[in-house]
């Protein structure tokens, strides 16, 4: 079944480094993502037509755009254009940031208009400042619509990451085709040991995940 | 009677079309005034313009001889002093019932949770809902998230309540628990200023009765003159609507 190439010399580490390449460029990129698109979110909700006409043509070309193709317009294209010397690495974090805050931004826009306005009349109305009434009311409720639909989107960029071995980045899913890629004597088998093991880790990556927003939804339901 | 609240000369305007028009009212410490006035009359607004949730074009509403609106910096000062109780959806829904009754008094009165939750529960045990404390709102009927919001705006002790149509998303049966707190309200004392659709309930709760008509104040009188012999025709009319002949 080629199970047993994943414990030969050194390939268990070389997988779990790979999902470790591939986790830390989610977690950058998706750190970035929540920052900006909150701030990009905010600006959405302001009703200002400049703003908003950027702002779609934003998140129309991230959503039309596959991500392989921004990867390399990123780190192909721009690269040669420019004369610079994108490393892969920040190149796919620049794609990752730039899709996941246009999907985060959005996210959070919907959650802020489908906060009543009521919520803050009637802060306003007992006295609370606008900082209060961010701080203890809408803040929260954001937050607790925000999370489940972000995690989501976390999970999905997670997996996305095994486009940017396209682009030269040994993560988890490029390792694995190493693997079975030296030992094709040996073991011609081992692609489903190796891809199902592939499979386990990324399951491993995104499921705590998921269980995290099962039971904060849970919590929040009350 | 020393007066609490004092409109004087207030205009409103949402872009070209007037909603209120000179508005001049005074109103004295523990009086009920109830507004009537068919939709779009400009009951709602006037109420909202009296807190500072409108801004006015004209005119100025005075607390205590102090400007309310329009706006000075001591406007969060003010709105401490004049509760506000609105239609529906004011309760905070991530906040239990006890919550959002000592969220103000703590973060705006800075008064400490014991104190605040000592008070929450009297008046929750008032209004028959101590034991649904930890509750949600959403975990309420109607009726009884309407009690918590009036308990929200009573927590801050305050000079004028305003009551903003506050049984009108409520099913009928449920529209008798919310008023008869108000009832236990007006007893008490408490300056208010009740807008409502409730017929009967303002005929038994009003010391006065304003009629509001395309933004201004056509009639200002008492109820018992205001509901049996109303002095002009507009008013007549507006409570023919309510009677039902076979």
């Amino acid at each position: 079944m080629g199970f047993e190439v994943i414990f030969k010399g050194k390939n268990f580490i070389r997988l779990l480094s790979g999902l470790c390449v591939a986790l830390r460029i989610s977690v950058i990129s998706v750190a970035i993502s929540i920052v900006l698109g909150i701030v990009v979110g905010m600006l959405m909700t302001l009703k200002k037509p400049v703003i908003n006409a950027v702002t779609r043509v934003y998140l129309e070309i991230v959503r039309i755009m596959p991500q392989m193709v921004l990867l390399f317009i990123v780190f192909f294209g721009f690269t040669k254009m420019t004369g610079s010397n994108l490393s892969a690495e920040l190149s796919s974090i620049i794609v990752f940031s730039f899709w996941g805050t246009a999907e985060m931004a959005d996210l959070v826009r919907g959650c802020l208009i489908s906060i009543p306005v009521i919520q803050y009349e009637s802060s306003k109305a007992l006295g609370l400042s606008r900082l209060q009434t961010y701080v203890y009311v809408i803040i929260p409720q954001i937050i607790r619509r925000l999370i489940p639909l972000s995690i989501n989107l976390i999970t999905r960029m997670i997996k996305t990451t095994s486009l940017i071995m396209m682009i030269g980045i040994v993560e988890v899913l490029k390792v694995g085709q190493q693997i079975i890629e030296a030992n094709r004597k040996s073991a011609p088998k081992a692609a489903f040991g190796v891809f199902a093991v592939v499979f386990l880790l990324y399951f491993l990556a995104c499921w705590p995940i998921s269980c995290l927003s099962k039971y904060l939804e849970k919590k929040w339901e009350n | 009677m020393e007066s609490v609240l004092k409109i004087e000369h207030m205009s409103k305007k949402f872009d070209d079309l007037i909603v209120l028009e000179d508005i001049n009212l005074s109103i004295d410490k523990g009086e009920v005034v109830v507004i009537v006035g068919s939709s779009g009359c400009g009951k709602s607004t006037l109420l909202r313009c009296i807190n500072g949730l409108e801004d006015i074009d004209e005119g100025q509403v005075l607390l205590d001889g102090e400007t309310v609106n329009p706006g000075n910096r001591n406007l969060t000062k003010s709105r401490e002093k004049i509760g506000m109780v609105f239609q529906s959806y004011d309760l905070f829904p991530h906040k239990t019932i006890l919550e959002n009754a000592i969220l103000a008094p703590m973060k705006v009165q800075k008064r400490s949770r014991k104190d605040a939750v000592e008070e929450a529960m009297r008046l929750l045990d008032r209004v028959g809902l101590a034991e649904r404390k930890d509750s949600y709102p959403r975990q309420l009927s109607g009726g009884q998230k309407q009690r918590v919001a009036i308990v929200r705006a009573l927590m801050m002790d305050p000079e004028v309540l305003l009551f903003d149509e506050v049984t009108a998303a409520l099913d009928p049966e449920m529209v008798r628990e919310v008023l008869d707190v108000i009832l236990d309200l007006a007893k008490q004392k408490r300056t208010m200023l009740i807008v409502t659709h409730e017929m009967s309930f303002a005929k038994a709760i009003a010391d006065r009765i304003l009629f509001l008509d395309d933004g201004r104040i056509i009639e200002d009188s008492d109820p018992k003159e205001f509901f049996t012999s109303p002095a002009t025709e507009r008013a007549k009319r507006f409570l023919r609507t309510f009677e039902y002949e076979k």
